[in-house]
C-alpha cells in the first residue's frame, strides 16, 4: 500500500437536507482520506450520496458537520467567497454533461478558471492553447461546443479542469453520456493524467470503468460500505 | 485578519483590472448579441426615454427663453410705470360728454426723483394714438413722446439714422424716429430718412428707424391697444409732444365725445443698483398711492416678471422632467424584465461559472455589465436622436427649442443609472443561486 501524503481528508462528515418536514441524511459519518496522486472511483447505487460527496469534496456544498481538509486546510467552515477561491485555485471539475458554455469557443471555455483567477489574457490564451493541444483539440480552438462531438466536448471539459493545475480533479460520471469508443478515449486520458501524478476522484456506476482506477470507494445510504485499494 | 483584508483588497483590484473589465464587457456584448432582437427592443425603451427627456427639456427651455428675452428687454434694473384708465370708472350715464382725468403726473415723477436717491434716471413718455401720413399713405400709430436716452435704457436698437438728441428736445424740433414696422408701411420703397411725415397739421422730419418694441409683455392687454406685432410707433421729443398735442385728448366714441386728460402715459424709472429694484418699487408704490385717489396707474417690475418667469420655467421643467423620467423608468422596467428572463435562462451557465471559481460578485458584475451596456447604448442612441428631435420640432411646429449642454448629459446619466438600478436585482438573483442547484438546472 502506497503511503502518499494526504491531500483530501474527510472526518466524520455528515450532510442532511431538509425537504419540508422530512430530514434526508445524504452523508452519515463519512471518513475518507485521499492521498496525492491517487486515482479513486466512488461507486454506489442511485441516491447513495455519491453526488453529495462529490459536491462536498468539490467545495460546492458545505458539510452539515464534520471537517474537510483540503491540502491540509480545513475548508468546511469557509465563506462562500473563500470556497469560490478554493474551487478556482485548487479544484478541477469534469461533468457528465460536459457543462461547457455554449456561446464561448473551445479556447474560451478552457480559459474560464484562469479568468476567475485573474490571469492576464495573453498568458491564459497561451495556456489554454497548450491544454487544447494536450487533449488533441488544437484544430478545434475556435469552434463552439455544439459543433463538436460528445467525446471532443468532454476533452474540452478535461482541458478546462486542468487549466488551473488543480490539487484534485473531480469527475462526475465523465463517460456517462459517451459511446464506448469515446469513453475509452477519455479514460485513456485519465490514465495519462494519473501517470503524470494528478489526483483523480471519479464517480461512476460502471464496474469496468471503476476497475481502471486504483481504489474503489463504495457508498450505501450515505455511509462508506467498502474502501478497497488495488494491488 | 490583516492578511484577509489584504487578500480582499487584492481581489478587488483583480476584479476591476482594466483588461479584465474589458473582457467582461466583450463577453456581455456577445451575450446581448446572441439575442439581438430582444436586446434591441429593450434598448428602444431607453432610447425613447432619453429622447423624450431631451426634447421636452428643449421645448421648455425654448418657450421660457423667448418670454425671458422680452422681459429682459424692458431692463432688469428698470421699473416701468404706466397710466391706466381706472377700472371702477364707469361713464356717468347722464352726461353725454365729459373729461376723464387720470394717469401719472409730472408731480409723481418729481416726488420719486427727489425722495429716492437710488433712482438714477426717470424717463417720462407720452403716448398719443393718431394717424400718421406720408403724402397719402396713412397709418394708425402711437405717437411716443419721450426723452433722448429712451432707447438706451429700454435696450431698443436703432436700425438706421440716429435718435433725437438733447438739442432736438430742448429746441422742440419737429423730428421723429419711426419704428421699423411704421417705416415699412409709410415708406415701402425708399428710405424714410430725411423725409417728412405728417401728424395732424404738423410735419416731422424722420431722422432714424428703430427696431419694433414688444412692450406688452406681462401686461394686461387693453382692447384698444394693438398687439406687439402690429404696433407702429413714431418717437418724438417729449417737449414737442407736449407742445403739439396738449394734455387733453379728444376721442369720439359712439356719437358722444370723450376727452381724456393724461399728463404722462408711461415713465421708466432706472435704479442704479439692481439689488434695490424691489425695495424701490415698493416705495414708488406707496408714493403713488398717496398721490392718487384711484389706481389709475400700474407698476411693472421687469425683474419681478423675470423671476416669476424663471419660477414658471422651473415648474415647467419639473413637470416635463417628471413625465420624461417616467418613460425612462418604464424603459428600466423593460431592462429588468429581460434580465430576469435572461438569468433564469442562463442558470446553467451561472452554475458552471460558480463551480469553476466565480464569486458572487463576479456574477453580479457580469450581469450588471450587460444591463449597463443596454442602457448605456440606449442612452447614447437616445442622445443622438434626442438632439435632432428639437430641431425638427422647431422646423415643423415653429416652436423655439433650446438644447442646453446639460440636457443630454442629464438624460444620459439617468439612463446609465437606470441600468444600474434596474440591473442590480436580476444580477443579485443570479449571484444568489446555489451552485449545486444551478448546475442541475436543465
Amino acid at each position: 500500500m502506497s503511503v502518499a501524503a494526504s491531500i483530501a481528508r474527510l472526518e466524520h462528515v455528515e450532510k442532511t437536507y431538509h425537504m419540508g418536514d422530512v430530514v434526508v441524511e445524504a452523508l452519515a459519518d463519512v471518513n475518507l482520506d485521499f492521498g496525492a496522486g491517487e486515482y479513486i472511483s466512488i461507486m454506489g447505487p442511485s441516491g447513495c450520496g455519491k453526488s453529495t460527496l462529490l459536491n462536498v469534496l468539490g467545495c460546492l456544498d458545505r458539510p452539515t458537520s464534520g471537517a474537510y481538509f483540503l491540502g491540509g486546510e480545513d475548508v468546511s467552515g469557509l465563506s462562500d467567497d473563500d470556497l469560490s477561491d478554493i474551487r478556482c485555485g485548487r479544484l478541477g471539475f469534469i461533468f457528465q454533461s460536459y457543462n461547457l458554455i455554449q456561446q464561448l469557443t473551445v479556447l474560451e471555455n478552457i480559459e474560464i478558471p484562469l479568468y476567475y483567477q485573474g490571469v492576464h489574457t495573453d498568458e491564459s490564451r497561451a495556456r489554454a492553447r497548450e491544454l487544447a493541444r494536450r487533449v488533441g483539440l488544437e484544430s478545434r480552438l475556435m469552434h463552439k461546443p455544439f459543433e463538436l462531438s460528445g467525446g471532443q466536448q468532454q476533452r474540452v471539459g478535461i482541458a478546462r479542469a486542468l487549466a488551473n493545475d488543480p490539487l484534485v480533479i473531480l469527475a462526475d460520471e465523465p463517460t456517462g453520456n459517451l459511446d464506448s469508443k469515446s469513453g475509452v478515449e477519455i479514460l485513456n486520458l485519465f490514465d495519462e493524467l494519473h501517470s503524470q501524478g494528478k489526483t483523480l476522484i471519479m464517480v461512476t456506476h460502471d464496474e469496468d470503468i471503476a476497475h481502471r482506477s486504483q481504489r474503489i470507494v463504495r457508498l450505501r445510504d450515505g455511509r462508506v460500505e467498502a474502501d478497497a485499494r488495488k494491488g | 485578519m490583516h492578511e484577509k483584508a489584504e487578500f480582499t483588497q487584492q481581489a478587488f483590484r483583480r476584479a476591476f483590472a482594466p483588461q479584465r473589465l474589458w473582457r467582461a464587457v466583450k463577453l456581455g456584448m456577445r451575450s446581448l448579441w446572441l439575442h439581438r432582437l430582444r436586446s434591441l427592443l429593450t434598448l428602444l425603451g431607453i432610447v425613447f426615454g432619453v429622447c423624450s427627456v431631451i426634447s421636452m427639456l428643449a421645448v421648455g427651455e425654448g418657450v421660457s427663453h423667448e418670454a425671458q428675452e422680452q422681459i429682459r428687454k424692458l431692463g432688469s434694473s428698470n421699473i416701468i410705470l404706466r397710466s391706466r384708465k381706472p377700472d371702477e370708472e364707469k361713464r356717468p350715464s347722464t352726461e353725454r360728454s365729459y373729461v376723464l382725468e387720470y394717469g401719472l403726473t409730472y408731480r409723481d415723477l418729481k416726488t420719486i426723483k427727489e425722495s429716492l436717491p437710488g433712482v438714477t434716471l426717470v424717463v417720462p413718455a407720452r403716448i398719443i394714438r393718431n394717424y400718421v401720413f406720408n403724402a397719402t399713405r396713412r397709418i394708425d400709430a402711437e405717437i411716443f413722446g419721450t426723452v433722448p436716452w429712451y432707447p438706451e435704457m429700454r435696450h431698443v436698437r436703432l436700425l438706421d439714422g440716429r435718435y433725437f438728441s438733447e438739442d432736438d428736445m430742448e429746441e422742440g424740433r419737429n423730428v421723429c424716429v419711426l419704428s421699423s414696422t411704421a417705416a415699412e408701411s409709410l415708406f415701402p420703397i425708399d428710405s424714410p430718412l430725411g423725409r417728412n411725415v405728417r401728424v395732424g397739421s404738423d410735419y416731422y422730419k424722420v431722422i432714424g428707424v428703430m427696431e419694433p418694441e414688444s412692450s406688452r409683455v406681462g401686461v394686461s392687454e387693453n382692447a384698444d391697444q394693438p398687439s406687439a406685432s402690429t404696433l407702429m410707433r413714431i418717437y418724438i421729443p417729449l417737449i414737442a409732444a407736449k407742445e403739439r398735442f396738449g394734455e387733453v385728448l379728444m376721442k369720439r366714441r359712439s356719437g358722444s365725445f370723450e376727452a381724456e386728460r393724461v399728463e404722462l402715459h408711461e415713465a421708466t424709472v432706472q435704479v442704479g443698483n439692481q439689488r434695490h429694484v424691489e425695495e424701490t418699487s415698493l416705495i414708488i408704490r406707496s408714493i403713488l398711492k398717496q398721490n392718487h385717489k384711484k389706481t389709475d396707474y400700474e407698476i411693472i417690475v421687469p425683474l419681478e416678471l423675470l423671476r416669476a418667469a424663471e419660477r414658471t420655467k422651473q415648474m415647467f421643467n419639473l413637470v416635463l422632467g417628471a413625465i420624461a423620467a417616467i418613460s425612462l423608468i418604464v424603459g428600466g422596467i423593460g431592462i429588468m424584465n429581460i434580465m430576469l428572463a435572461s438569468v433564469t435562462e442562463r442558470t446553467r451557465e451561472i452554475g458552471i461559472r460558480r463551480a469553476l471559481g466565480a464569486k458572487r460578485r463576479d456574477i453580479i458584475i457580469q450581469f450588471l455589465i450587460e444591463t449597463v451596456i443596454l442602457s448605456g447604448a440606449g442612452g447614447i442612441i437616445g442622445v443622438a436622436i434626442g438632439i435632432l428631435i428639437p430641431f425638427f420640432i422647431t422646423l415643423f411646429a415653429e416652436v423655439m427649442t433650446i438644447v442646453t449642454v446639460w440636457a443630454p448629459l442629464v438624460a444620459f446619466s439617468i439612463s446609465a443609472l437606470v441600468g444600474v438600478v434596474f440591473g442590480i436585482y436580476p444580477a443579485m438573483r443570479a449571484a444568489d443561486m446555489d451552485p449545486v442547484e444551478a448546475l442541475r438546472h436543465e
